[in-house]
C-alpha cells in the first residue's frame, strides 16, 4: 500500500468548508414556480387547444390579444425558471466532477435563457406585430 | 460521475456452497454476501443451509448458528441481539433492517444478505460506518446553552418533550442513510437522513439555545436540500422512525425564517 495522498479525521472531511448558508432560496423558488405552473400550464394548454385548426391570422390574432400575451409570457418565464432548477439539481446530484459541473450548470443558465428569451420574442412580435 | 456499474474487482461472483445441515428437519437455504479483503478475491456469494429446528426464529440466530455450526469465518456485527444496539444492520431480501428483528419466516425462499449498500465494507457484512459517525457528530447532538447552568435540571414542558418523540428512538443503525440514492450519490457532501433526523431532535428540543446556529450551519445546497423527498429512509427504518418528515420540518424552519 502507497502512502497516503491526504491524512485529515473524519470530522474534518465532513465539515469540510462549512455550510454554504444558502439553498433556502433555490428551495423556495422551485416551490413557488412549481404552484404557479399548475394553473398557467393548464391556461397555456387551453390556449394551444383554442388555437387547433386555426389559420395563420386567426391564431396570430388570439396570441396578440392582451390576456393571451400576458398569460403566455407569466407561463414562460415561471416554466423556464422551474427547468432551470430542476436541471440544476439533477446536475449537482449526478455530476461530481468539479469543472464538468461548472461548465454544465453554465450551459443550463444559457439555454434557459436562450429558450424562454426566443419564446418571448415569439410572443411580443405576435402581440405588437413589430 | 456517479458510477453506476461496480469497479472490476467488485464483481459479485458465484461462492461456495457449504454442505447441508446434519439433521436436516426443517431446512434453509441462505446467501450470502463474502469479501475478505487479505486475500485478494472478488466479492462471492456463499450458499448456506440453516437447520431451523435448532435455531431461534430471526436472520440473525440463523446467523449466529450458522458462525456456530458451519463457518466460523462468516464476519458481521451484533451486539443486543433485541433490535436497540443497531449493530447489526444489513441489507436482508432487499432491504436495509436490522437481523436480529427481522423475522426469517418474513422472507420468501432463500434469505439473501448483504452488507449495507453503497458503503465501504470492512469484511462480510460489515460497513465502514466512518464517515456515517463524523456526520452524526458534525451535528453537535448534545445540548448547547448559554443561559447560566440552573441549580438544579433544565425545565421542560409535557408538551415539548412530547416533541422529542419520533426522534429520540433513533439507534443510528444507518438503515435509513443507507437506503437512500442522494447519500448513496452526495455522502461526501449530503449529511444523509440520520444525522438530519438527529439534527431536528436538538432543533426542537425546547431547552437547547444553539437553534440558529444550528440552522446556519444546515443550510447548504448539499448538507441539507439534497434531500428530494424519496422516502427510502422512513420505509427502511426498523424503528418505524420518519427521517422524510424531520427533513421536511428543517426545511420549513429554514423557510419560515427567511420567507
Amino acid at each position: 500500500m502507497s502512502a497516503p495522498k491526504h491524512i485529515r479525521t473524519p470530522l474534518a472531511r465532513v465539515l469540510g468548508r462549512g455550510a454554504a448558508r444558502s439553498g433556502t432560496e433555490h428551495f423556495w423558488h422551485q416551490r413557488l414556480t412549481a404552484v404557479a405552473n399548475i394553473p398557467l400550464t393548464i391556461a397555456a394548454v387551453i390556449i394551444l387547444i383554442t388555437l387547433l385548426g386555426r389559420n395563420q391570422a386567426a391564431v396570430a390574432q388570439i396570441l396578440g390579444s392582451p390576456a393571451v400575451t400576458i398569460i403566455m409570457l407569466l407561463f414562460i418565464f415561471s416554466i423556464t425558471i422551474h427547468m432551470r432548477i430542476g436541471m440544476a439539481v439533477i446536475i449537482e446530484d449526478y455530476v461530481h466532477d468539479e469543472s464538468s459541473k461548472l461548465t454544465l450548470l453554465m450551459a443550463n443558465t444559457f439555454f434557459t435563457f436562450a429558450v424562454g428569451l426566443a419564446a418571448v420574442y415569439g410572443i411580443l412580435k405576435l402581440s405588437f406585430g413589430l | 460521475m456517479v458510477q453506476f456499474t461496480l469497479p472490476k474487482n467488485s464483481k459479485v461472483e458465484q461462492g461456495k456452497t457449504w454442505p447441508h445441515a446434519p439433521k436436516a428437519g426443517a431446512e434453509r437455504e441462505f446467501r450470502i454476501y463474502r469479501w475478505n479483503p487479505d486475500d485478494g478475491r472478488n466479492p462471492r456469494i456463499d450458499t448456506y443451509y440453516v437447520d431451523t429446528k435448532d435455531c431461534g426464529p430471526m436472520v440473525l440466530d440463523a446467523l449466529i448458528w450458522l458462525k456456530t455450526n458451519v463457518d466460523a469465518t462468516l464476519t458481521f456485527r451484533r451486539s443486543c441481539r433485541e433490535g436497540i444496539c443497531g449493530s447489526c444492520a444489513m441489507n436482508i431480501d432487499g432491504t436495509n433492517t436490522l437481523a436480529c428483528t427481522k423475522s426469517m419466516s418474513e422472507v420468501n425462499g432463500a434469505v439473501r444478505i448483504y452488507p449495507l449498500p453503497h458503503m465501504a465494507v470492512v469484511k462480510d457484512l460489515v460497513p465502514d460506518l466512518t464517515n456515517f459517525y463524523a456526520q452524526h457528530a458534525s451535528i453537535e447532538p448534545w445540548l448547547q446553552t448559554k443561559s447560566p447552568t440552573p441549580r438544579t435540571e433544565w425545565k421542560q414542558s409535557h408538551d415539548d418533550r412530547q416533541k422529542l418523540d419520533g426522534l429520540y428512538e433513533c439507534i443510528l443503525c444507518a438503515c435509513c442513510s443507507t437506503s437512500c440514492p442522494s447519500y448513496w450519490w452526495n455522502s461526501d457532501r449530503y449529511l444523509g437522513p440520520a444525522a438530519l433526523l438527529q439534527a431536528q431532535r436538538w432543533l426542537v428540543d425546547s431547552r437547547d439555545e444553539a437553534t440558529g446556529e444550528r440552522l446556519d450551519n444546515l443550510e447548504d445546497p448539499f448538507r441539507l436540500y439534497r434531500c428530494h423527498t424519496i422516502m427510502n429512509c422512513a420505509k427502511a427504518c426498523p424503528k418505524h422512525l420518519n427521517p422524510a418528515e424531520a427533513i421536511a420540518d428543517i426545511k420549513r424552519a429554514l423557510v419560515e425564517r427567511q420567507v
